[in-house]
Order: structure tokens, then sequence, then C-alpha cells
């Protein structure tokens, strides 16, 4: 076994990355020739230095090119990228001192782990010692050290991974891009891998930009975060400040399927637009005549509530057991809404759902968050 | 009860299967035999006796055959005019290949088109045109003649570009954000990547051109730059005549090398005919 000898470890993780700086996209455009509308246009983004930005959303929004064009794999075709102070739009992806972990990890079949890893530097044309102490330190840290002899397909999914980021961070990358870096994962592996690329990044201090459609991830991992849809920013900030007051409901839907009822007011009652049903309390809530209300599943309760609430009638449909709880479909006005209760409840039961004033949300009819709840 | 009826039946399937299996064996294998046979055989003993039975062994052809025919230059011929055509193909195909699918440049569409063209195009069409350009160059009767029209195959180009297609796009752009330029990544990725569609055109290629007997009668008219096939076959009409023992052992040591060839490279063979690019995810 190469690896196992204690001056591997010297070179250690501290100081893997080189000093963080911050990345920033100014008014960036990018339209394929020939298309329709451009994959995202004007966008100003500020990722931190040393964190992780996470832009998060569905399929097709544009995510995956954005960090394409930070890579410099891709053109944008207006607009600027800064690394730093550093101007590096026209810069080839070569010289911009990025490190992209992919999807489905584009490891080289035909070399070892080892080799996969020690690649960059070989380009980079390191003498074989610092080569050595490099792949070792940075498998290390992924801990890949056992399994340097090994070949790409004699690897879990995992492993595999592992060693995409291995060889990413080997040649301490001023940024380090990920792009669905989980998702070829099963479920229970994504969870572990997710809290240790979590602790990995804090180690090596790289800036990172992360892209994902997976909003658990971008919400356990993100220290800034961006919600895109169809090329424009939904959202950007701190990912608790987006889950407590969603911009919008889009952000409020995509960020913890938050439920949404369209509710009309009129003279001093107010009703759920589709079926007429009649809502007590609402506290805060707008004055206009139409407006839409947000509540989460997890902030539902059944049994009293102390304070100010709002409270709706709905008809059981269906339960899901989810372990200590359950996922509970309801409907009220013929709209379909969740709720996660502790309680057992039963196909066709009639239930009065509470929801405390400090967890409800409330939009107007464009969709945008209006001021007055939490 | 029943499941001795279903064990019968499984059993006469199988049965079946094989018997077909075996007479399809018989005859493929027959001639083969033949001519194994007729080699070893004494040649006043070849229509003597049972035509199936080796009933007289001897080594009396190969003795004429070695002595009367330059075995060794035709042998010597074939393995550098095969040997030089495929490292011509390696150094004109992969890149071209890997060019076609994976490099933005113009003119990438026509470049495809004129590949497949090219294979649409039987070579014996352009036979004599490339006979006239041989002669030109004043190459009929030398070894160029038989190596320069097959460098670049386009065939080669086809299958080295559908199996570069195959390899996902990510593991050339992780090559490149790890810096190293088109002519790095095609030796360091590319090529070793590549191994086993590279062994399988090498196998289809070394077969073709090894036995290949129209191209060398088309552009040789003496022994210099002769290869196995066309050498022995003008021997034959020339030398030997109808003497079939002779003949047989000449046929069998023109296929030797590549039986030779086949079992040592079996298992190569198969994951090269069975290609995958080796890719994981």
């Amino acid at each position: 076994m190469i690896a196992r000898n204690g001056s591997a470890r010297k070179a250690g993780p501290q100081g893997m990355g080189k000093n963080p700086m911050p990345v920033a996209v100014r008014n960036l455009t990018k339209h394929w020739p020939g298309a329709e509308r451009p994959v995202f246009s004007s966008l100003d983004i500020d990722c931190p230095a040393g964190g992780i930005t996470i832009i998060v959303g569905p399929s097709g929004c544009g995510k995956t090119t954005l960090l394409r064009c930070l890579s410099g794999l891709e053109t944008p075709t207006s607009g600027s990228i800064l690394f730093g102070k550093q101007d590096v739009t026209q810069v080839d992806s070569q010289h911009r001192g990025v490190a992209m972990v992919f999807q489905n990890y584009a490891l080289y079949p035909t070399k070892t782990v080892f080799e996969n890893i020690a690649f960059p530097l070989r380009m980079a044309r390191l003498d074989p010692q610092s080569i050595r102490t490099r792949v070792r330190a940075a498998a290390a840290l992924t801990r890949m050290e056992p399994y340097l002899d090994r070949y790409p397909a004699q690897l879990s999914g995992g492993q595999r991974q592992r060693v995409g980021i291995a060889r990413a961070i080997v040649r301490g990358p001023a940024v380090l891009l990920m792009d669905e870096p989980l998702s070829n994962l099963d479920t229970k592996l994504r969870i572990e891998m997710r809290a240790e690329l979590g602790a990995l990044q804090r180690q090596i201090g790289s800036t990172t930009v992360y892209v994902t459609h997976d909003q658990t991830e971008a919400l356990a991992l993100a220290d800034h975060l961006i919600v895109m849809r169809d090329g424009r920013i939904e959202q950007q900030g701190a990912p608790e400040d987006i889950f407590t007051s969603p911009a919008n409901t889009f952000v409020a839907d995509f960020l913890g399927s938050m439920n949404l009822v369209d509710v009309t007011r009129s003279e001093d009652r107010v009703f759920v637009t589709s079926g007429a049903v009649r809502l007590d309390g609402l506290p805060k809530a707008p004055l206009s005549p139409m407006f839409r209300l947000g509540f989460r599943a997890e902030d539902v309760q059944l049994g009293p509530v102390d304070g100010e609430k709002a409270t709706l009638p709905v008809t059981v449909r269906r339960s899901e057991l989810m372990g200590s709880e359950r996922l509970v479909h309801m409907e009220c006005g013929g709209l379909a809404l969740r709720a996660r209760l502790k309680e057992v409840v039963r196909p066709d039961d009639r239930l009065e759902l509470h929801i405390p004033a400090g967890a409800l949300h409330y939009f107007d009819e464009t969709g945008k968050r209006v001021a007055g709840a939490v | 009860m029943t499941q001795s009826i279903d064990t019968t039946r499984a059993r006469l399937v199988a049965g079946g299967t094989h018997l077909a299996l075996a007479a399809g064996a018989v005859f493929m294998l027959l001639p083969f035999w033949l001519m194994l046979r007729t080699s070893f055989t004494a040649p006043d003993q070849v229509f003597a006796g049972n035509i199936l039975a080796l009933s007289d062994f001897s080594l009396e052809n190969y003795r004429r055959v070695f002595a009367e025919v330059p075995l060794l230059r035709y042998y010597l011929n074939g393995i550098f005019v095969v040997t030089a055509i495929f490292i011509g193909q390696v150094i004109v195909c992969v890149p071209a290949a890997y060019a076609l699918s994976r490099l933005r440049f113009s003119g990438r569409e026509v470049g495809l088109w004129l590949v497949l063209a090219a294979m649409m195009v039987p070579y014996h069409a352009t036979a004599i045109p490339i006979y006239v350009l041989l002669s030109r160059f004043g190459m009929i009767n030398t070894h160029g003649a038989l190596i320069l029209p097959f460098i670049g195959s386009a065939f080669s180009v086809f299958l080295l570009r559908q199996f570069f297609l195959s390899i996902p796009q990510s593991v050339f752009e992780s090559a490149r954000l790890d810096g190293a330029s088109s002519l790095r990544t095609l030796m360091h990725i590319v090529f070793p990547m590549a191994r086993p569609a590279i062994v399988t055109f090498g196998i289809l290629s070394f077969v073709s051109h090894w036995n290949d007997y129209f191209w060398p009668s088309f552009v040789l008219r003496n022994d210099f730059a002769a290869t196995v096939p066309f050498g022995i076959v003008k021997f034959l009409d020339q030398e030997l005549g109808a003497d079939y023992g002779p003949q047989m052992a000449a046929a069998t040591l023109t296929v030797l090398p590549l039986l030779v060839g086949f079992l040592i490279a079996q298992r190569q063979l198969i994951a090269g005919i069975a290609m995958t690019s080796g890719q994981v995810d």
C-alpha cells in the first residue's frame, strides 16, 4: 500500500486552498445562437469568499449553464465574471484556477485512483515528490487513501465521487465548482456525503459554487443561497432568511413545498377562493380583496393553539407514515394541502387545522410576498 | 408428474439445439479438416482410401513447400505490411475520429459526410485511379503500394468516432479543466480509453489485410513485396500445378499465424468486439 505513512498527513488538510476570493457575476447573459430566449440574462451574483454558494432551481433554469460559464467551459454572451478583483470573462478555463466536480464523476477509467488525482498535477508538470505528497494529502482528506491502487470501476459510487472531489481539490483551486455532485448517489449515501462535503469544504476553504436541484441539499449546505427559475434569480441570501421569508410563491413552494391557498376577502370575511370555504382568524392578513395564504406542512397543529392563529376546515384524503410523524394529504375547498402530524387520522375525517400567526405567509396576486406577516 | 414431463421436454429442446449446432459445426469445420488432412497425407495417397481419415501421416508436402517456396520472405512481407497499415491507421484515424466527435470546428459536418460517403464506395471501384496514382509515384511492386491506400480507413474513423461519442463529454471537459491541451487529452486520456476500439479495428485490419489477395494481385507483378496468400497462389500456379498436397500445406501455413494469434488474444478479441468504453458512472 502506498498511502499510510505519517509524512503524507503533514502536508495535511490545512492550506490546500489558496487564499479564497469572492466570485461575482455582473450583468451576465447567455444566449445560444438561434435560441428564442436567453438561458439567463442580466444576472448579478455575489459569492462570499471561502463559503459555499448554492444555486438551486428546477431543471432548465440555467443553473448548470451559469456554472459552466464560471468554469470557462462556456463563454457568456455578455456581462462579466470576477474572481476577486480580476475580470476572468475572457480568461481560458485552464488559467482561471477553477476545478470542477461533475455529476457523473468524469473519472479517467484507465487510470488508478492515484493517477486520477495526480492528473492535474502531472499536467502542471510538478515534480514526482510533490505530486506524491499532494495526492496523498487530498486522498487523506477524502478518506480514499486505502484505495489509491484501485481503478474507478472497482469503487462504489460514493468512493468514485470522493475521487472526483480529491482530483478537484488537489491543485488547491481558488474556486471550486460542483455540478450536482451528489445526484448520482442513493439517498442514504447522499445524506452522509452531504455532511462530509460540508465539513471538507470548511477545511479546504476554497470559494465554492455548487449547483443542485435538491432543495434539502441547498438548505443544508449553503452559506449563500441563490434560487433560480427560467434564467432569473428569484431570491438570493442566507438560507435561513430565504426559508423563513420567501420572496414569492415560487421560492416558497420550491424550498420546502409550502401549502398555498388562494383567498378572497369580501367585507370582513375571508374565503378559500376555489371552494368558498370560510376561514377564521388570518392575523395580519393583507386588506386587498385577493391574496394568497401560505403555510408549511410542519407548522400545522390540530390541538389548541395559544395566541393568534388561522383555522382551516379540511377533509383528510390520505395519510403516509414518515417515521415519527405522518404526512397527511388533505383537501380544503377542492385544494390539496399537506400537513405533518403526530396524530393518527383516517381518510374522510373532518378536521380543523390551526396555524400559529408566526407561521403564516401572505403573497399578493402576482405571487410576491406581502409585508405584514412575520 | 408434470415436472417430469417438463424436464423431458427441456431435455428434448436442449438435445435438438445441440444437434443443430453440431451439424453447423461439421459444415464449417469439415473443409478445414480436409485441408489439414490433405496437407499431412503423402501426395500419392491423397485420393486413396477414406478421404476423411488421416491414415498415412507425412510431412512431405510441407517439406516441398519450404524447399520450393520463399515462404519466409512472404511472411516477413505480410507482417511488415499488416503492421505498417495498422500503425498508420492508428496515427491517422484516432486523431481524425477524435476531431470529428469532440472538437468544434467549421467543416466538421462536411468531414463526417465525406467519411460516410467514403465508406459507401467499395474499394474495387477506386482501385484503378489508385493504381494510376501509385504507378505515377513509381510505387508499383513495392510495399508502399500495399500499405498507403489503406491508411486512411473511413471505416476505422467511423468506428472510433462512434466509440468516442460513447465517452461522456464531462471526461473531456474534466481533462480540459485539469489543464490538458487537446493533444495531451488525446495522448493521456483518449488513447488509453480507446484501447478496446483500437484492438477491434486492429484485428479486423490485420485479418483482412493478411488474407487480402485482390489488392496484391492488382499492384504486384513480382515476388519482391508479395504477401503470403499472393505469393503462395502465384507460386503454386507456376511450380506445383494441381498438386493438392503442397497446395493444402501452403494454405495451412497461410492461416496458421492468424489461428495462433486468435488463440493467444482470444479474450482481448471478444472484449474488443463487445466493445465498451469502460466508463463507469
